[in-house]
């Protein structure tokens, strides 16, 4: 490939090569965690306790897509979208009316108890087992696919090269940005969504003005089932949809809550997003990078086939550091002060 | 306890007779070994009610320290690898090890330069930089140190030590890891132990089953040494009933022992913490440091029934430990036995895995009789890997357990008993 | 006609009772003062009759209606307004957010009500948009009884709301109570600064160990010497 001027003493390899691997990626599995980490600090916030069936209702989600995508498949194509897509809206309304039901069902007998914290945590455990038995029983332990067509892959070209995105991902990003838009208006300028930000401002005054409880719960539930049912279906519609995402998505998504500081949904977009591109660029090969300037370095210097921070076997470790070093420097998240 | 009340005998009879039936039912080498198991598990089951049940500390990582301390038993008492100590292997994880010392004393030093006149900001980007180089050269001199060994010598292998030696420093391991995590989290709220607890277990499990120069990954570790004549020398229930009373030799000393130290001050004092923080901590208890004591004893015996469990079963299978079974379930038999009661965890622990043995077959039959009648009577095939799947159900039963035990039965079967000690 | 009538009632949180029997009547418009000593149960009788926790004997009359153990929500609908004395703002919501929060069961439009709080605490007005967690500790009050007034209730509840003020800050506490009070508002409030609150008080109660010790006008209280001795330190000075 011919360059012209200054672009010829560019790695423009490189670059494009690094936008891939760390621009786009570490902001695809961002969204992910962003849209994750959303409902569970909303669900913090409200409810006062970690929900970890959270990473398993994005599977769940994730699942009733699929299934509607087998059932319908040529509903995409008369729409021009992916079908896993055009149906996921209903698997949103199916899965946040499962979150109101597992909460009926087995957190609010809880909570009428007036239990410590701790036990709802337990019971969340409790509520993900359920789901990733039920899961595998119904649906097998084996990776399925969510395209019923081939996937479309956009390549944007720059400066002589293609900087990659395939469809799922482009929709993922929209869908982010929709969700964390609406998101904002309707805590923002509706009643119910004061009311949520009310109640985990201040519970007890939030009853004494009259809030009701039952519907403010609701509504958190509803918000957080249905942005994980989105999040699971995006995020298996650009990989594949395997069963056993569940304690692998679910502490980079406790990561990312913490990060951004508990019950505070603007937080825990910048959180997913930020350990979003710490994982990416933690594995990246910067050996790549330094590549073009080996024949510029003295022989003595010796470049590694591999400087990665993290080796990919490892990647599970990136959130669990960031999360540490949270704890042990900033408990009350980075964005210390704003909360909703 | 000065009286053992007549639900305690019931249901002590009960569990007796259900042991009976596997015996006739199974067989007594089979009977054996699911006793030597779950003796394992109680053991393990003992250690988590002193965190739960005693400190109200929730562990969710009990795979991971299960795992670690395996591992440290495996490092200990597997027998020597002279091919590797022949090799260049040792002397380049030597070098490693140098680095790591050089670079971390380094660090350390850069980070108390403030008191040297450094200014604080620059000492925080000087201390990050050290640490982050030092990260770096000890991973790139580990990268062909570990491509060597597993090349030449397959792993680094075992110390040869003695099996008890090699139980006491796998539960080392594990007090080492809690200390670490109990640092972190156990001024927070209660929650971000179970997520930290989590996470642990997560990486310990990814690391060992990464580390092939250490631990051969996947492809396992086997026979590791065990500390009774073997099945192939004295026949199977032989072996297993030596390990047997290994075990429950073990449980009575544990026992014992915990049964001496909660009705001492120290007992009464981390009962005060756990009931009552605030007074506790009114009244001038570090609430904290005695939190860590406890999750750190806690997890030194988890780890020496974890490494007696995995001992028993002769292979260090890094892929083999999972949440379910090393972590759920042990967290079920405390639960149902009866938080904050060691009679009720050991006796939690014999019944939960009995069942949870029992299942399998009986969830394996149900399933396939229930695929049978569907076929015959809709003539839908069942999936190829029907029993895969019906093991799930197993997964499924212990969620809505934990849920139906919190619910209706918070403290157990076995309570535990609210006893004045003079 | 009296507002509201608490009769004979007995409270508590699970375990022991700390309210023994407390009766408590005030006409409508009038101000109610309870005071007392620490533990006394004042705090306590004004949850108690809020739904707050549970009535175990006893019955609470508000506006004509037997409201005995009703939920809060029911009680701000029907009128009733509560002020709790500590944490009784949303730190992270701005003061209009806060005093749209009070409004939160209407269903018609109350801009003109905020409209009205801001006539009667004019220092919001211009701190309309900052976190109300941002505020002074005088400000911080007015925000939460602004909340409370959004419903126009019929009788408002004040937990301590002087307590840990500036003597400046309180003036103007008591001085607004009064002016809410002139517009028609019941008031029932626990205070601390008990003889300045009985000063203004219609009615008073003096709780002592969970039951009424002594219960009058509020200027016969401060002319009680045996009101005075005990519980307002120091002979009557009148």
């Amino acid at each position: 490939m011919e360059q012209v001027g200054f672009l010829s003493a560019m790695p423009i390899n490189e670059i494009v090569f690094f936008i891939n691997k760390v621009v786009v990626a570490g902001l695809i599995i961002g969204s992910v965690y962003a849209l994750g980490a959303v409902g569970l600090t909303l669900v913090w916030g409200i409810l006062r306790f970690a929900n970890f069936a959270h990473g398993d209702l994005m599977t769940l989600g994730a699942f009733i897509a699929f299934v509607l995508t087998m059932v319908m498949p040529g509903l995409g194509a008369a729409v021009g979208l992916p079908t896993a897509f055009v149906v996921m809206p209903i698997a949103m309304a199916i899965t946040a009316l499962i979150t109101i039901g597992l909460d009926k069902a087995f957190y609010q007998p809880l909570r009428k108890t007036n239990p410590k914290p701790i036990t709802l945590v337990i019971a969340s455990f409790g509520v993900m087992l359920m789901l990733q038995g039920l899961i595998r029983l119904i649906w097998g332990t084996a990776p399925r696919n969510m395209y019923v067509t081939p996937k479309e892959i956009y390549r944007i070209p720059f400066a002589g090269k293609d900087i990659i995105i395939t469809e799922p991902q482009l929709l993922l990003i929209v869908v982010t940005v929709v969700a964390i838009v609406a998101l904002h208006l309707f805590l923002t300028r509706s009643r119910t969504g004061k009311a949520m930000r009310a109640m985990s401002d201040n519970a007890d005054l939030a009853r004494i003005s009259g809030i009701s409880t039952d519907k403010v719960v609701r509504t958190t539930w509803i918000i957080a089932g249905s942005l994980a049912a989105a999040a699971g279906t995006l995020l298996a519609m650009d990989v594949s949809l395997k069963p056993d995402l569940s304690f692998n998505i679910l502490i980079p998504i406790v990561a990312a809550m913490i990060v951004g500081g508990i019950g505070q949904p603007y937080g825990a977009i910048s959180g997913g997003l930020l350990v979003g591109f710490t994982e990416t660029v933690a594995v990246f090969n910067w050996s790549i990078l330094l590549r073009p300037l080996k024949p510029h370095l003295p022989d003595w210097i010796e470049l590694p086939a591999s400087i990665a921070f993290v080796p990919t076997e490892y990647k599970i470790v990136v959130p669990f550091v960031i999360l540490v070093a949270v704890l042990i420097w900033r408990p009350n998240g980075i964005f210390k002060g704003k909360v909703l | 306890m000065k009286s053992i009340d007549l639900r305690t005998i019931t249901l002590l009879g009960g569990l007796a007779v259900i042991v009976a039936l596997v015996f006739i039912w199974q067989g007594n080498a089979y009977g054996l070994r699911m006793l030597v198991e779950a003796s394992c598990l109680a053991i393990v089951a003992l250690g988590l009610n002193i965190q739960w049940g005693y400190a109200g500390l929730f562990n969710a990582g009990v795979m991971g320290f299960i795992a670690i301390a395996a591992f440290g038993t495996m490092l200990i008492s597997y027998p020597l690898n002279p091919v590797f100590w022949q090799s260049e292997g040792p002397g380049l994880l030597g070098r490693m090890g140098l680095i790591i010392i050089i670079g971390g004393a380094i660090t350390l030093l850069l980070s108390r330069s403030n008191r040297y006149g450094v200014p604080k900001k620059l000492r925080t980007v000087l201390t990050i930089i050290a640490a982050a180089t030092t990260y770096l050269m000890a991973e790139s001199a580990l990268a062909p140190a570990a491509a060597i060994i597993e090349q030449n010598s397959g792993f680094v292998g075992g110390f040869g030590l003695p099996v008890w030696l090699g139980w006491l420093v796998g539960g080392l391991f594990a007090a080492v890891l809690a200390w670490f995590i109990g640092r972190i989290t156990l001024g927070l709220r209660s929650d971000y132990l179970a997520i930290a607890t989590l996470g642990i277990a997560e990486i310990v499990r990814a690391f060992l089953k990464n580390a092939d120069w250490l631990t051969r990954g996947t492809l396992t570790v086997s026979p590791l040494p065990s500390p009774v004549p073997t099945a192939t020398e004295i026949g199977f229930i032989a072996a297993r009933s030596a390990y047997l009373c290994v075990t429950a030799a073990m449980i009575v000393v544990i026992f014992v022992l915990l049964q001496r130290g909660w009705a001492s001050p120290w007992g009464r004092m981390m009962r005060a913490i756990r009931d009552n923080e605030l007074a506790a901590e009114a009244v001038g208890k570090d609430v904290n440091r005695r939190r860590l004591e406890m999750f750190v004893l806690g997890n030194f015996i988890v780890g020496i029934g974890g490494a007696a469990l995995v001992t028993f079963g002769g292979i260090f299978d890094p892929s083999g430990f999972s949440p379910i079974n090393h972590t759920f379930l042990v967290l079920i038999m405390v639960v149902l036995g009866g938080s904050g009661n060691n009679l009720g965890a050991i006796f939690g622990a014999l019944l939960v895995y009995i069942i949870w043995t029992m299942s399998e077959p009986a969830a394996l039959f149900l399933f396939q009789h229930g695929a049978n009648l569907i076929q015959q009577l809709f003539d839908i095939a069942p999936p190829a890997d029907l029993p895969t799947r019906a093991l799930q159900m197993r997964v499924f039963v212990i969620g809505l357990t934990i849920i139906l035990v919190l619910r209706f039965a918070p403290k157990g079967l076995l309570p535990e008993k609210v006893t004045k000690y003079e | 006609m009296s507002i509201l009538k608490m009769t004979d009632v007995h409270a508590g949180y699970g375990g022991a009772n700390i309210l023994n029997g407390v009766n408590m009547e005030i006409g409508a418009h009038e101000i109610g003062v309870i005071v007392g000593p620490n533990g006394a149960g004042k705090s306590t009788s004004l949850k108690a009759l809020f739904g707050l926790l549970t009535v175990s004997e006893g019955s609470v009359v508000f506006d004509g209606k037997d409201v005995t153990n009703a939920k809060p929500e029911n009680l701000v609908r029907g009128g009733l307004s509560f002020v709790p004395q500590e944490f009784n703002v949303f730190p992270a919501m701005t003061v209009r957010e806060n005093l749209e929060m009070g409004a939160y069961v209407r269903k018609d439009d109350y801009r003109h009500l905020i409209e009205k709080m801001f006539e009667y605490f004019p220092p919001l007005r211009d701190k309309q948009k900052q976190p109300a967690g941002e505020l002074s500790g005088g400000q911080r009050q007015m925000v939460a009884i602004g909340r409370a007034l959004m419903m126009e209730p019929k009788l408002l509840l004040l937990d301590e709301p002087t307590a840990g003020l500036s003597p400046r800050y309180m003036g103007e506490i008591f001085e607004r109570v009064i002016a809410i009070n002139a517009s028609g508002v019941g008031i029932l409030m626990v205070e601390q600064n008990a003889r300045q609150a009985l000063a203004i008080a219609h009615k008073g109660f003096v709780l002592a160990g969970g039951r009424n010790s002594f219960t009058d006008t509020g200027q016969a209280l401060l002319d009680n010497p045996e009101v005075a001795e005990s519980f307002l330190g120091g002979g009557a000075k009148h």
